[in-house]
C-alpha cells in the first residue's frame, strides 16, 4: 500500500552507457552490447516521443497558416500568422466560454474537496458497521456512467428546480460529495499511520480538530492531486455542459464552445486548431507546474492491495 | 451490580456518540448518494415502463419501451457490437502499447525525465480538443497523416469517414492518451524485486523468459486492473466519438436546423451512452433512452463488481 504513493523516482542521469572498466576483450563485448542496448532504447524511445508529440507540432504548425493554405495538405506555413491566435481570442463568445470554465472548475473542484474529505476520512479511519458496503457503494458510483442517470436527472434540474440553461445542475452535486475524489482521498488517508491520530486524541482533539490539524496537513499531496483531477475534470467536460447549457450560449463551456467554434469555422481549420491548442494550453501549463502531484495521483488509482 | 451496568450505559452512549459522529462526516455524501444516485436510477426504471415525451404527462406503456430496444431499434445491436469492438480491440490495445511503453520508459537511461513528460501530455489533452486536432490529422483528402501515407507510397485510408477505418481511427487517439497507463504500469515495474531478475538471469533466461516468467506474475494484478478499468471506460466512451463522427460528417450548426445523429459513419461510431443523448434529448423518446441507460447501469456494474470481487482484490474494500 504505501509504496503505491511513492513517485516513480527518476532514474539517475547516467551519461551515457555505463563506463566499464578493464580492456579484457570479454569486458569490451560487454560494453559494446551495452552501448547497442542503450542505443536500441533511445531509438525506441525517441520514435515514441515522435508519435506522442507529432500531433502537437502539426496542431501548431497548421494554426499559423493563412486560411487558404490550412485548406491545402501543405505541412509547413507559407507565412506564419500569429494573429490567428488573436482572431480567436476575440471571437464571439471565447471570453465567456474562458469565464464560465473557471467557474465551473474552480468552485467545482472547491466543493468538491471541501464534501469529500470528511467522506474519505471516515472510510478509512472510523470503524462502523456498514463501512464495506459504503465503500463498494463509493465505487459502484464512481464507475455509473454519466448517462445512466442523465434523464431523470435533467427532468429534475429543469421542472423541479429550473436550472437548465446554466451551469449550476453540474456545480450544485459536487457539494456532495464526488465518488472518485472520496475513493482516491480515502486510499490516500489508509497511509496516514493512526498513531498519529491517537496522539492528537490523547492531546484531547475531538474528530474535527484531529481532522483540521493532523490529517489535512498530512493528506496535502492527496488533496492536491484529487483537486488537480476534479478540477481537469471540469475542464474537459463535454456531456454535462452539452445536456444542461446547450440552449444559452452565455452559459457555454471551452469544451463546449469549441465544437460550436469548429461549427462556424468549418472552412478555417488554422483557426480550429489554434481554438484547440488555446483550450489545451491551460491543462498542460498546470501540468508543468503540478507534475509530481499529478503523478502520484494517478499511480494511487492503480493502487494495490 | 450497578457499577457494571453503569459501565454498559457509558459504553453505550459512547457507541451512539461515535455513531453519531460516523453519520455526521458521512452526511455529505450520504444526500449526494441518494438524490443523485438512488432517486435518479429509481426513476430510471420508472420511466422506462411509461410513454413520455417530456411534455404530455407519463403514461404506462409496459413492455414496449423493452421490445423496442431490443428487436427493433436499428440502433441498439450497432452500439452493442461496436462496444464489442472497442472492448476486444481498443483496450487490449491500450494495455499492450501502455506496458510497452511502461516497459520503455523503465529502461530509458538518458533524459528518463524528458521522455516521461512527452508520453504523458497527451493524456492531458481535453477530449474534446485532442479529437478535433485527430479529425483533422487523420482528415482523408488533406490530413498530414495521409500526407505522409502518399508519400511513402502507402494506401491512404479515409479513417474517421471510413466505417471499416473509424473505430480504428479512435483506437489511435486512445493510444495517444495512453499517459495512464504508462504511469500505472512504471510504478508496478519498479515494484518487481530485483532478485528475481538476478536469479531469472543466473538460470540463463533471455530477455523473453525473464519477462514471462518474473515481470508478468508480478505485475498480472495491474494487467488485470487496466483491462477491467478499461472496460468500465469504454462503457462510458462518448465524447471522442460523437466529436470525431459529427467533424468526419461535415454536420454543422448547433440548433441551426441541421441535427447531428450519433454515429457516423454508418453506425461504426455509435456507442450505449451517445444512444441514450439521441433518444433522451434529440428523439425525446424518454421511455427508450431509460431502457438503454439501464442496459449500460447493468453491464458497468457487471465489470465493477469483477473490479471489486474480494479474491481478485484488485480495489481493496478493506484495508
Amino acid at each position: 500500500m504505501t509504496n503505491a504513493v511513492t513517485a516513480p523516482p527518476v532514474s539517475p542521469a547516467a551519461p551515457g552507457p555505463a563506463r566499464a572498466t578493464g580492456r579484457s576483450p570479454a569486458s569490451r563485448a560487454a560494453r559494446r552490447q551495452e552501448l547497442l542496448h542503450w542505443i536500441a532504447v533511445h531509438s525506441l524511445g525517441i520514435a515514441a516521443a515522435l508519435f506522442f508529440v507529432m500531433p502537437f507540432v502539426f496542431i501548431l504548425l497548421t494554426s499559423l497558416m493563412d486560411d487558404r493554405q490550412a485548406l491545402t495538405s501543405a505541412l509547413w506555413p507559407r507565412s506564419w500568422n500569429w494573429d490567428n491566435y488573436a482572431t480567436v481570442w476575440q471571437a464571439p463568445g471565447f471570453l465567456t466560454w474562458w469565464r464560465n470554465t473557471l467557474i465551473y472548475a474552480g468552485l467545482g473542484t472547491l466543493l468538491t474537496v471541501v464534501s469529500s474529505i470528511p467522506v474519505a476520512y471516515a472510510l478509512a479511519k472510523f470503524r462502523f458497521r456498514g463501512r464495506r458496503i459504503a465503500m463498494m457503494l463509493v465505487i459502484s458510483a464512481m464507475m455509473l456512467p454519466p448517462q445512466v442517470i442523465i434523464v431523470p436527472m435533467y427532468l429534475f434540474w429543469a421542472k423541479q428546480m429550473h436550472l437548465t440553461g446554466t451551469l449550476w445542475p453540474l456545480i450544485i452535486p459536487m457539494a456532495f460529495g464526488d465518488a472518485f475524489s472520496i475513493f482516491l482521498l480515502r486510499q490516500f488517508l489508509l497511509t496516514v499511520p493512526n498513531e498519529y491520530l491517537d496522539a492528537a486524541k490523547v492531546d484531547g482533539c475531538g474528530e474535527l480538530r484531529t481532522l483540521l490539524r493532523i490529517v489535512i496537513p498530512l493528506a496535502k499531496p492527496g488533496i492536491a492531486a484529487v483537486a488537480l483531477f476534479q478540477f481537469f475534470y471540469c475542464w474537459n467536460d463535454y456531456f454535462g455542459p452539452q445536456i444542461y447549457a446547450s440552449d444559452n450560449p452565455a452559459a457555454w463551456t471551452l469544451s463546449y464552445g469549441l465544437e460550436s467554434f469548429k461549427d462556424n469555422h468549418h472552412t478555417n481549420w488554422n483557426l480550429t486548431m489554434a481554438a484547440t491548442l488555446l483550450v489545451m494550453a491551460p491543462v498542460i501549463a498546470v501540468f508543468f507546474f503540478a507534475q509530481k502531484a499529478f503523478i502520484e495521483g494517478v499511480t494511487l488509482t492503480g493502487v494495490k492491495g | 451490580m450497578t457499577i457494571l451496568h453503569g459501565h454498559s450505559a457509558a459504553l453505550r452512549s459512547k457507541r451512539r456518540r461515535e455513531g453519531l459522529r460516523t453519520l455526521a462526516f458521512l452526511s455529505p455524501w450520504l444526500i449526494g448518494f441518494s438524490v443523485f444516485f438512488v432517486y435518479p436510477l429509481v426513476s430510471t426504471v420508472y420511466f422506462s415502463f411509461m410513454k413520455y415525451d417530456g411534455f404530455k404527462p407519463p403514461t404506462f406503456n409496459g413492455l414496449t419501451n423493452w421490445t423496442y430496444v431490443f428487436s427493433q431499434y436499428p440502433f441498439f445491436w450497432a452500439a452493442m457490437s461496436n462496444t464489442l469492438w472497442l472492448v476486444a480491440i481498443m483496450v487490449t490495445a491500450r494495455v499492450i502499447f501502455g506496458l510497452g511503453i511502461g516497459m520503455l520508459i523503465t529502461k530509458i537511461k538518458t533524459g528518463a525525465g524528458f521522455f516521461r513528460t512527452f508520453f504523458y501530455l497527451p493524456y492531458l489533452a481535453p477530449p474534446v480538443a485532442a479529437t478535433l486536432a485527430f479529425a483533422f490529422l487523420l482528415n482523408p483528402g488533406t490530413g498530414p497523416v495521409n500526407q505522409l501515407l502518399g508519400d511513402l507510397g502507402l494506401p491512404q485510408p479515409g479513417w474517421f469517414n471510413d466505417p471499416t477505418w473509424s473505430k480504428p481511427a479512435l483506437t489511435l487517439l486512445a493510444l495517444w492518451g495512453i499517459g495512464d497507463l504508462m504511469v500505472i504500469f512504471m510504478a508496478a515495474l519498479l515494484d518487481v524485486p530485483k532478485e528475481q531478475y538476478e536469479a531469472a538471469e543466473l538460470d540463463g533466461a533471455g530477455s523473453w523468459k525473464r519477462f514471462r516468467y518474473v515481470t508478468l506474475p508480478n505485475i498480472s494484478p495491474i494487467v488485470l486492473f487496466a483491462v477491467v478499468t478499461g472496460v468500465i471506460q469504454t462503457m462510458q466512451y462518448y465524447t471522442q466519438p460523437i466529436i470525431a463522427g459529427k467533424t468526419a460528417s461535415g454536420v454543422i450548426g448547433a440548433g441551426a436546423g441541421q441535427i447531428y445523429e450519433p454515429g457516423y459513419p454508418g453506425k461504426s461510431t455509435l456507442t450505449l451512452p451517445q444512444l441514450v443523448y439521441t433518444l433522451g434529448f434529440q428523439r425525446f423518446d424518454t421511455g427508450s433512452a431509460c431502457v438503454v441507460a439501464l442496459v449500460l447501469f447493468a453491464l458497468s456494474m457487471a465489470f465493477t463488481a469483477l473490479l471489486m470481487r474480494r479474491r481478485s482484490g484488485l480495489i481493496t474494500v478493506e484495508d
